[in-house]
């Protein structure tokens, strides 16, 4: 498989952006980080776009930036299809031309989807004579992908895509994105600040702090990784878990899902039986006892796991990140008071229980 | 009108032609250079605004006397126009063409680089990363985003050389059918207390003036792009 592998580096007043990151071209891979850490910067210099940063960039075999050999691929010559944050259409021209703007700038033989084939893909055929004005925020949103996309990119960069849409617009365009992957076999660098984002569309993580990159990997990974205090800050660590839809229990709206022979509950998921669901369960919503919680208990969700791991403190000084094994890894964000009281060590037995939190479409 | 004089058609329809002429070479010296002023983060912009904006605070004879010297057969232009030619500037079309140009510049650039930079490069940027040139984008997106700024471009160029004087009288004189244009028409109508014609030739200038404005704001509010 092929990777892009990047280093730049680039001096502002008070902030020097400088990262070197390699990540596969399959899938989606999202990029995250807070506002301010540098994440639209490295996806403007994979573009071409300014500024730009002095280094180094290879798209598998291709080199688009050497500054040792004074290499500069244009963008226009990446083929990298790009949607803003803002859809940017282009205001004078109806949906049906700014959808093949770049199309007609693609030679025929670079071409490998039709017009139709996006526009069904996307669900554009019926407003492909308005106007972009005349359209809500999610289609704009369709059409800046859609003309993307008709350029037959060999990577597409999104920006932070669905900033500023509610959560149904959302929904309605995480399916399309998904589709990319697995229909147009695309590769997908998605820049994002929102987890449930990732959670929903990337299988790997670009994760970025203050213009640099301190993890990349697969997103189970790098999101059980304690030691990133970027996480603990963020307050969104915490063990992401592939499940399979088990049962609906409609009278209280809750859906049941398993994984590795355990079951979960989370609010109810419109998806079939049999589907598969990945949830994430944030580690500061865990809460551990030494014995199994009684059935008058309110939590639903239990598991016994062992103890693998006690991390540092987080930087607020009171919670420290304990690292469990409950078949699947698993986080938990205690306090250090809890971790003394309870004589937590490294290999104990104890029951994680936690709110059901869904996080599937 | 039927009253109007051979010779008072005649500066009607020079005025006319010079307008034209000087709008259409505007046009095509202005667009680059409201696009860089628009773009450009150089130190150099604030210098090249301000002698962009000097025919708006020059008295026209001042600039018309700058004019005069560097058209003239010794003149920085016209002097190698000369060497080149045979012929010289001061007194000719071409040199109240060159001469309205350099009037008529701010009407031109100053809206083309309100259009642009309204347009900003988030739109260049999109058209780039569609594939399309950096020329082919500032055809294809810009102009069509900026055409407000081009009517107003077109229409106050055209607007504000037909009515320059003092220029025109510094560097063309006044001879009938080749440098005499419709305000100094108007003026010797006055000097020599021909109160009808002046008025004739005047009402024209003042009416038509009115309409292209009119033009400008009607487009200007109806135009089907809204950038924002």
């Amino acid at each position: 498989m092929s990777h892009l592998n990047a280093r730049f580096r680039l001096d502002y007043p008070g902030f020097r952006f400088d990262v070197e990151c390699a990540f596969p071209l399959e899938g989606t891979v999202a990029v995250f980080g807070v506002s301010g850490s540098g994440k639209t910067t490295l996806l403007r210099c994979i573009a071409g776009l300014p500024p730009v940063a002095s280094g180094f960039l290879a798209f598998g075999r291709e080199i688009w930036q050497d500054d040792a050999h004074r290499t500069f691929v244009s963008i226009e010559q990446r083929r990298v299809g790009i949607v803003f944050q803002e859809a940017r259409l282009f205001p004078h021209l109806n949906v049906e031309h700014n959808l093949t703007y770049g199309m007609k700038r693609t030679p025929p033989s670079q071409r490998r989807m039709t017009f139709e084939q996006v526009s069904d893909l996307l669900g554009l055929t019926a407003f492909l004579r308005r106007r972009p004005h005349q359209l809500s925020g999610g289609e704009q949103r369709r059409v800046a992908i859609g003309r993307a996309l008709l350029t037959s990119p060999q990577l597409l960069l999104m920006d932070e895509p669905l900033v500023s849409l509610d959560q149904e617009r959302k929904k309605d365009i995480f399916p399309f994105i998904r589709r990319l992957n697995q229909e147009l076999g695309i590769p997908v660098l998605y820049v994002t600040h929102d987890l449930n984002e990732i959670i929903q569309l990337a299988r790997h993580v670009v994760l970025m702090k203050r213009g640099n990159v301190v993890a990349t990997g697969p997103i189970q990974e790098v999101f059980a990784r304690q030691d990133l205090s970027v996480l603990v800050e963020s307050n969104i660590l915490g063990a992401v878990i592939e499940t399979r839809i088990a049962g609906h229990e409609p009278q209280f709206g809750l859906t049941r899902v398993d994984f590795l022979g355990r079951s979960l509950f989370i609010p109810q998921e419109s998806l079939p039986i049999g589907a598969t669901l990945r949830i994430q369960i944030p580690a500061c919503d865990v809460s551990l006892t030494m014995d199994p919680p009684t059935a008058s208990g309110s939590m639903l969700n239990v598991l016994e796991a062992t103890i693998v791991d006690i991390g540092p403190s987080s930087s607020n000084g009171y919670a420290v990140a304990v690292k469990l094994d409950a078949g699947c890894p698993l986080l938990a964000m205690i306090t250090r008071k809890s971790l003394q009281r309870l004589k937590l060590s490294i290999g104990q037995t104890v029951h994680a229980s936690f709110k059901a939190v869904a996080l599937g479409v | 009108m039927r009253n109007l004089p051979a010779m008072d058609w005649a500066s009607l329809w020079l005025t006319m032609q010079l307008a034209g002429v000087t709008v259409a070479v505007l046009l095509v010296v202005g667009t680059p250079l409201a696009w860089w002023l628009a773009c450009t983060k150089s130190r150099a912009r604030t210098l090249v605004e301000a002698i962009v904006a000097l025919p708006i605070v020059l008295p026209p004879t001042v600039l018309g006397f700058y004019l005069l010297v560097a058209l003239g057969p010794h003149g920085p232009i016209g002097g190698p126009w000369k060497a080149l030619t045979g012929s010289a500037l001061s007194f000719t079309f071409t040199g109240l063409v060159i001469a309205s140009t350099f009037y008529s510049l701010p009407f031109v650039v100053q809206p083309l680089q309100g259009a642009f930079e309204a347009v900003g490069t988030k739109p260049m940027e999109v058209a780039r990363s569609l594939r399309a040139s950096k020329l082919d984008a500032f055809f294809t997106v810009v102009s069509p985003m900026a055409l407000r700024g081009y009517v107003s471009a077109l229409v106050l160029g055209f607007a504000h050389t037909l009515g320059e004087f003092g220029v025109v009288l510094m560097v063309g004189g006044n001879i009938p059918g080749v440098t005499r244009v419709l305000s100094i028409t108007i003026y010797d109508h006055v000097e020599s207390l021909e109160y009808t014609q002046a008025h004739v030739l005047s009402a024209t200038l003042l009416i038509v003036s009115f309409l292209m404005l009119m033009i400008v704001y009607t487009v200007n509010r109806r135009l089907p792009v809204n950038v924002s």
